[in-house]
């Protein structure tokens, strides 16, 4: 099952130079912009960026399920040594859930909610060719080791509280098997507790069946916890990448070092959060250069008039899409932050 | 802190509201109605120019505790005194000069704002309806009120639908500072904000608060941002305050059961980080059982027979902090 697209290592999947536009009343909008990223076999790699950077349609334009208005304007998603993104409808079909699964966003929401949970999951396995049997045997062993008791098996959604319909569909996603699961936003609108046992069951899942996962979030404290690359996104783009301890360690771009310095936490000092100032652009009107140069403290001219091209830092594959990337502190953006004020 | 005295105070202050049940159901059904205990006893001071965070899970009673203390909902029993007086006992005058001592913050400013008021006018309209000053004084101190929020002077005329989230919640946080209170209540005030605008909110009600002396009520679900905007923090679980102390003290040692679980759950933004998880079963009950003892009973790993007998009263265990458990 393992793709093996390099010499050395087992890469699942390759996403080179995505970009995605939606059309709207407003006018074309370009969504996603050049996005490269990779995921291997064992590997969960965390999307991170505010609402509206182009984190989902990014994820969800690989597997092909944008809405209506959007369109991929450019860019491979290599899957096996094939490109998603060309695969005939009906091929793409038995990669879609068997291969590469989705937990979707507000999921709590999308199981039908007049079908038994269990006959949910049975007839995805049917679907898939699956005899009955053995399907209902599969369906009650995926409960369990989500954590679910299968006598809920029988029970219909609105008998399940938020946190048990995210492990019922975190069964669903992974009741095939698949190479590679994209959970988006998992844990959004859970309560801490609730959320902090779904991102535990997520891991150990991970481990035992060793997929590659894609994990979409805003939420940089879950990421850090679940994730060992990260892909930060603004504006469309993909300003930095990398491994995470490295990016925590080392931030090579100015939205990525100031994001990390403004998320609360509830241990270590009480460090005084850092503010960046304005807000995330209009995607129908982007600003020319780099996007982030409005809000930037260390914008100049170049960052103006040239859209910085990836670096690379360190070793491995980190990269920072900055004209100043691996030359700056987090002391320089404070001091200069202080005197734009 | 202390040394200010109490501005606020909440005591034996319980909320119920009834359980819309079908007609066949209530018709067939002995024993009467059945209640949602959303608040369901609670004690807690607030003194002058202090943030207390209230955090709790979904379900808990935090907002509803906010309406109460916000004066929007009359309380089922107990009572809540602001500055030493009871609010639902005032005459229609005195209440109404009290509303002008306390606002509230939601948490949605796309619902919180009239689409058809421009930025300005949402601001200036409170201070109409407790007849302030003249039209031109009013305008004025609107402009100062946005300016203070930080929002740009180009914005004021705008319409909410072109501002940003953040930029809307700035003009929310205008329209209850304007009356200059004494007591803003902010029910989760940045928890629908993206993240590189919710240090700047987070900021500007530390600022507002330091400057005007304003006393908050900060409801939150999270309790790193608690932290941050807060001197104490007081956690609800099912109704009750079972745990409240000074933010460090709390989060670092924890007491109660339950604030040990929810402190162990949080995320903590370091990918070096480990953190020790306590074990539970189960998730919050509804509000609508009836639960002779403690709230936390069915989940405590602790519990012990007079635990599922009699609600355990909050005392102090240590200096200024307490708990409510029969185990500490």
């Amino acid at each position: 099952m393992s793709a093996k697209t390099g010499p050395d290592r087992p890469v699942l999947l390759k996403v080179e130079d995505l970009s995605v536009s939606y059309r709207l009343s407003e006018g074309q909008v370009e969504a996603v912009d050049g996005v490269s990223f990779e995921l291997d076999r064992g590997e969960t790699l965390g999307l991170v960026g505010e609402s509206g950077c182009g984190k989902t349609t990014a994820a969800m334009a690989v597997i092909r399920l944008l809405p209506d208005n959007g369109r991929v304007t450019s860019g491979r998603a290599l899957f096996d040594g094939t490109d998603l993104l060309q695969m005939a409808a009906q091929e793409l079909r038995k990669y879609r859930w068997a291969r590469i699964s989705v937990i979707f966003q507000g999921a709590m929401n999308s199981l039908n909610p007049v079908q038994r949970v269990g006959d949910q999951l049975v007839s995805a396995l049917m679907l898939h060719g699956i005899p009955r049997k053995e399907a209902e045997q599969r369906a009650a062993e995926m409960f369990q080791r989500v954590g679910l008791e299968a006598s809920r098996l029988t029970g219909y959604p609105h008998e399940f509280s938020g946190g048990m319909r995210q492990r019922a569909l975190i069964a669903l996603a992974l009741l095939l098997g698949p190479d590679i699961v994209i959970c988006d936003e998992p844990t959004t609108a859970l309560d801490v507790v609730v959320q902090d046992q779904v991102v535990e069951t997520l891991k150990h899942l991970q481990q035992r069946y060793n997929q590659g996962m894609i994990i979409i979030s805003h939420d940089i404290s879950v990421i850090a916890e679940t994730c060992g690359s990260m892909a930060v996104m603004y504006a469309g783009q993909l300003v930095e990448y990398g491994g995470t301890v490295e990016i925590f360690e080392n931030p090579g771009h100015p939205y990525t070092a100031m994001l990390l310095r403004s998320f609360p936490s509830i241990k270590g000092e009480l460090r005084e959060l850092l503010t960046i100032a304005g807000a995330p652009p209009d995607l129908s009107k982007p600003p020319g250069g780099c996007r982030f140069h409005p809000r930037c403290p260390l914008a100049e001219q170049r960052c103006r008039d040239k859209r910085p091209p990836a670096r690379s830092l360190g070793s491995g594959r980190h990269t920072a899409s900055c004209h100043f990337a691996g030359q700056f502190t987090l002391d320089d953006i404070q001091k200069k932050e202080a005197g734009r004020r | 802190m202390t040394s200010n005295g109490v501005l606020v105070e909440a005591s034996g202050l319980k909320k119920h509201y009834p359980l819309r049940t079908g007609f066949l159901a209530s018709f067939l059904r002995s024993g009467g109605r059945r209640w949602v205990r959303a608040v369901d006893g609670i004690d807690l001071q607030i003194h002058r120019g202090e943030a207390v965070g209230l955090v709790g899970e979904s379900g808990s009673g935090k907002s509803t505790t906010g309406l109460v203390m916000a004066l929007l909902e009359k309380p089922t029993a107990g009572e809540v005194r602001i500055a030493g007086r009871n609010p639902f006992a005032l005459q229609a005058r005195d209440l109404r000069e009290m509303r002008k001592k306390v606002q509230i913050i939601f948490q949605d400013p796309y619902l919180t704002l009239d689409p058809r008021f421009r930025v300005i006018d949402t601001v200036r309209e409170p201070l109409g309806i407790h007849r302030i000053g003249t039209r031109d004084r009013r305008q004025q101190m609107a402009a100062r009120a946005l300016e203070e929020a930080g929002l740009p002077k180009n914005l004021v005329d705008r319409y909410p639908h072109e501002l940003s989230g953040g930029q809307r919640q700035r003009v929310a946080i205008a329209r209850a500072m304007v009356l200059e209170p004494e007591f803003v209540v902010a029910d989760e005030p940045v928890s629908m904000l993206d993240v590189s605008v919710r240090a700047g909110i987070m900021s500007l009600m530390v600022r507002l608060k330091e400057q005007h002396q304003v006393t908050y009520l900060f409801i939150s679900h999270d309790l790193a941002v608690c932290r941050y905007m807060c001197e104490r923090i007081a956690v609800m679980y099912l109704g009750r305050i079972v745990e409240t102390g000074d933010r460090e003290s709390l989060l670092q040692e924890p007491f109660h059961p339950y604030t040990r679980l929810l402190v162990s759950a949080v995320p903590v933004p370091d990918p070096k980080a480990s953190r020790k998880r306590v074990q539970v079963s189960g998730e919050i009950p509804s509000s609508s059982e009836i639960i002779q003892g403690c709230g936390f009973y069915s989940r405590c790993q602790e519990a012990s027979p007079e635990c599922a007998e009699s609600v355990p009263p909050l005392r102090e265990v240590a200096p200024g902090r307490l708990v409510a458990c029969h185990k500490v």
